[in-house]
């Protein structure tokens, strides 16, 4: 049933990243609860707006959970309550009538802060431009069906490619590591017979950036699997592992 | 002006490959002294820029969002057309190009069309190879399904993210050429203008927004892959930063607008349920192979769904269309539902219709229902908390896709030379209406097999020429304009913020200019649409600074740039006194309340060239030519 609710919103302002940053309350009253979080958001940004503020600064395009530009830190939570959910498909249901919510940035070292609730994650397509392809020019391909793939890892491969690129394994991870991201990339191409010759060498290309770019390293606290919303597992961790031991063995790019 | 759309002669399944023979090629080794510039990195951009980078081009490349691969594309749910023909069912290159200028209503070049078809399945061969990870059947071989209004099997797709799953592709083929330096990457770049230099596309201007500051850039030939203007409804299923504004610099520069009206009304979607609403929610249309369309046979019937007996259940598509039943094409489903909802048959808040699973169902269980469209049931679920399985979801039409876009020819040159444009952000393709599943395929096609060959054949020209820079004149003048115009969106300081006065133009746009249009709807629209810009100017608000990230200065600007082009759009749609693919001209039905198209007066391509502020575009026609298919009515009874 649609209802209204009033809440209290906490949250983080900072004009950009050199700027000190601290947290402002607003109060939201008469939110539908049919309304997504983003639409509460812009709510509010409208009276601000109105009132001659600044309005809060957030990323987001598609909302419709596919594109992974927005992203923030909803009550200690990455992308808020609902599980397997991005914040622009988190509807404002998931809250009661006098809640209050305390709304960050991803907080991750290897993100730096653009304003308010905004990020830079260059660092994932940095990650992806060290390794995260099959080297394989247009005009290249040979007919599509002329390898066939089990039918089971091409299932495989697709749940891990289903990573939105949106941040939020780092930022639930209590070291900010960045591995649940990569694997869910090596994983996929590794599942698949074209990815296969690259396998190794792309693993340990994406793990050296990933470290370059200042993420922290994965001590299974298994918080990413928890916060991501597409719900990549943390058994593409094992499978990244498997292809770096099995390329630092064998490979000389160490 | 007279458009040439230089389609070579001869016959059509070899017109693509003689062209290809006859276009002028750059060498290797000269290859990497041309600067190309690709605006956008949706599946049209990011292909293009990879594409041209493997072959030696330097390449630079700007996108609006932080990341190449967050593009709009990443949201197209249902799947991919291609002629291959695996499932066996009389599928062929010939039919797919048949397929899509008839689904087109005959607003297509027949040339284009049958290259689009010709190289569709090279797309699907690209893309395995990179690692898309398409749907398997049990044998390991690549699964196929009918959509959209198709009678065969033709249809490649990757769960309900296709879009994403492609787009990654072109992605991972783009980042590669990024980290070996082939491409220079720039996001969250907005494209503010294009500079042209003794008549040619020299350059652009760019806003990082990051910071506020523009940016000049200049090189041999410029890409736009922009993507579409859906957005001009305010409501569609497009992302928020989707935008006519690169297309419309453009377009005030000289080049040509066409079709601008020709829209995509998708018809379902979860229907608009507030004020507040910023977007409206696809649900694939792969849904209408299994779901039923119905609403209540008696007005003001309140009874809950499913305590409304068969007898008082009006199968409209079922029951008018027999041979296509729930399956006819979008403009049709489209237009169906609105007609229902009104003569006041409609249900929710009255303007939504059932789509019901339920003897779907009881037919092939649960699980089966489940295991095709389990996501899309969660999604519809998340948003509007109720249950598809046991209640009928509620769907309406909303805007898509758009079909109109700058004018190019056979090369995906528009009529500024050097100027080219691929994807949803030019008018090839689609005629006045897209089937499904082929909007990715003209977008890849654009990108990974049309433009590598065809800029080859401008570029060649330039050879040896002095180059053009940035301290050319042209690029100060046009930053002056553009810096001008800024200030002009910084001043504003009324009382309505710009998603207020964007919903209110989207409202003009979608009663007067959408599914259906009469003459006196649209001549009232442009006194609103006028109006409405006066208001901006003098009554809008943006907030904070243009020299901190600040999406509001961003939303401004596209606004400004959308009430112009609204004026195109309904300029477009005055002219063309028949109804035709999408949208039903009131004036121009059959008897029987059908559209009519009139090809003796309006089988042209209505391109519109600028003619300054405040003043009516000019239209030029392309005459479209028929040699290798008849022209019917469409008809699904
Ligand atoms: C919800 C949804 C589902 C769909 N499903 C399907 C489907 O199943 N099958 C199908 O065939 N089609 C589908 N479509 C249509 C299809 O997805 C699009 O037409 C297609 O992806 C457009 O690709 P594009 O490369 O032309 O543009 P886009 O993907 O829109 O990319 C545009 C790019 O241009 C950039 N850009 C835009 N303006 C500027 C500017 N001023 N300055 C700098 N950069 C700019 C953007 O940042 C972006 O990178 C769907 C569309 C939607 C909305
Ligand atoms: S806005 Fe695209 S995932 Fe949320």
């Amino acid at each position: 049933m649609t209802k209204t609710i009033n809440l209290t919103l906490k949250v983080w302002r900072q004009r950009n990243a050199e700027d000190k940053g601290g947290f402002e309350t607003y109060q939201s009253n008469n939110v539908s609860t049919d309304m997504s979080f983003l639409e509460m958001l812009d709510v509010v940004n409208e009276q601000l707006t109105l009132d001659g503020k600044e309005p809060i600064q957030f990323d987001n395009d598609c909302r419709e959970g596919i594109c992974g530009m927005c992203g923030c830190v909803v009550n200690g939570r990455a992308h808020g309550p609902q599980k397997a959910t991005t914040l622009c498909q988190l509807h404002m249901r998931k809250f009661d009538d006098g809640d209050t919510i305390v709304i960050e940035p991803w907080r991750v070292k290897a993100f730096k802060l653009i304003r308010d609730l905004a990020v830079d994650r260059s660092a994932y397509d940095k990650i992806i431009q060290a390794g995260g392809f099959v080297s394989v020019n247009t005009g290249q391909a040979s007919d599509a069906s002329a390898m066939p793939i089990k039918q089971e890892n091409a299932e495989l491969a697709m749940d891990a490619a289903a990573c939105i690129g949106c941040g939020a394994c780092a930022a639930a991870c209590p070291n900010a590591s960045a591995m649940l991201f990569v694997s869910a990339k090596v994983s996929q191409l590794a599942l698949l017979p074209q990815g296969k010759p690259e396998a190794a060498i792309r693993a340990i290309k994406m793990v050296r950036t990933m470290d370059l770019c200042g993420f922290g390293n994965c001590t299974n606290e298994r918080e990413c699997e928890n916060a991501c919303p597409k719900e990549i597992k943390i058994t593409n961790i094992a499978r990244l592992n498997r292809e770096y031991i099995k390329a630092s063995i064998g490979s000389s790019v160490m | 002006m007279q458009l040439e759309g230089k389609v070579p002669g001869g016959p059509l399944e070899t017109k693509w490959d003689r062209h290809r023979f006859e276009l002028k090629l750059v060498n290797a080794a000269n290859k990497r002294k041309f600067n190309i510039i690709v605006v956008g990195t949706g599946l049209a951009g990011s292909s293009a820029a990879a594409s041209l980078a493997e072959l030696g081009y330097e390449v630079s490349v700007f996108c609006i969002q932080d990341s190449p691969r967050r593009a709009h594309s990443i949201a197209a749910q249902g799947g991919m057309n291609a002629a291959k023909n695996y499932t066996n069912d009389g599928d062929s290159i010939f039919r797919l190009f048949y397929d899509t200028i008839k689904g087109g209503d005959f607003r297509a070049r027949e040339g284009n069309v049958y290259r689009l078809a010709q190289i569709s399945n090279n797309i699907i061969d690209q893309c395995v190879a990179q690692g898309v990870p398409f749907a398997r059947d049990y044998g390991g071989l690549l699964a196929n399904r009918s959509f959209g209004g198709a009678q065969v099997s033709r249809t490649f797709y990757a769960r309900g993210q296709t879009g994403q799953q492609l787009l990654l592709g072109a992605y991972s083929a783009l980042s590669r050429q990024i980290g070996i330096g082939k491409v220079k990457m720039y996001t969250r770049r907005e494209m503010m203008d294009l500079v042209l230099v003794d008549g040619h596309a020299r350059g652009i201007v760019v806003r990082n927004l990051l910071n506020g500051e523009f940016e000049t850039h200049a090189a041999d030939a410029v890409v736009l892959a922009t993507g579409g203007y859906g957005n001009v409804f305010f409501l569609s299923t497009n992302a928020t930063s989707c935008n006519v504004g690169a297309a419309f610099r453009a377009y005030r520069k000289g080049a040509l607008f066409a079709n601008p009206c020709f829209t995509q009304i998708h018809p379902t979607c979860i229907p608009v349920h507030g004020d507040f609403q910023s977007k409206l929610t696809l649900m694939s249309e792969s849904l209408r192979n299994d779901g039923r369309v119905w609403v209540p046979r008696k007005q003001g019937d309140t009874r809950a769904p499913n305590d409304i007996p068969e007898s008082d259940r009006l199968y409209y598509l079922e029951e008018k269309y027999p041979a296509f039943g729930n399956l006819v094409p979008r403009d049709v489903a489209s237009r169906n539902a609105k007609e229902q909802c009104d003569k006041g048959l409609g249900v929710g808040t009255g303007r939504a219709v059932y789509l019901d699973f339920a003897d779907a169902i009881k037919r092939d269980g649960k699980a089966t229902v489940e295991k095709k469209y389990g996501n899309l049931f969660e999604m519809y679920e998340r948003i509007v908390a109720e249950d598809p399985y046991q209640v009928p979801m509620m769907i309406y039409p909303a805007s898509h896709y758009t079909m109109g876009g700058l004018w190019v020819d056979y090369n995906l040159m528009s009529n500024v030379p050097g100027l080219f444009v691929l994807g949803e952000a030019n008018f090839s393709d689609h005629g006045a209406n897209r089937l499904g599943a082929s909007a990715l395929m003209q977008g890849l096609g654009d990108g990974y097999f049309v433009i590598p060959y065809t800029i080859g054949g401008y570029l060649s020209q330039w050879y040896g020429k002095p180059k053009v820079k940035t301290d050319n004149p042209a690029f100060k003048e046009s930053l002056d304009q553009v810096v001008q115009r800024k200030e002009k969106i910084m001043a504003l300081k009324g009382k309505r913020t710009v998603e207020n006065i964007h919903r209110e133009m989207g409202l003009i746009l979608w009663d007067n200019c959408g599914m259906a249009r009469n003459e006196a709807g649209l001549t009232k629209a442009k006194e609103q649409i006028h109006a409405l810009r006066d208001e901006f100017w003098q009554n809008c608000t943006v907030p904070g600074s243009d020299k901190d990230f600040n999406l509001a200065v961003e939303k401004a600007g596209r606004l400004a740039d959308f009430l112009e082009f609204a004026e195109v759009m309904v300029m477009d749609a005055l002219n063309r006194n028949e109804s035709c693919g999408c949208h039903l001209r009131e004036e121009s039905q059959t008897e029987e309340g059908e559209a009519l198209r009139k090809d003796d007066e309006y089988c042209y391509v209505a391109a519109w060239e600028y003619a300054g502020y405040g003043k009516d575009p000019v239209l030029n026609k392309e005459p479209l030519v028929f040699e290798n298919v008849k022209l019917t009515q469409r008809s699904y009874k």
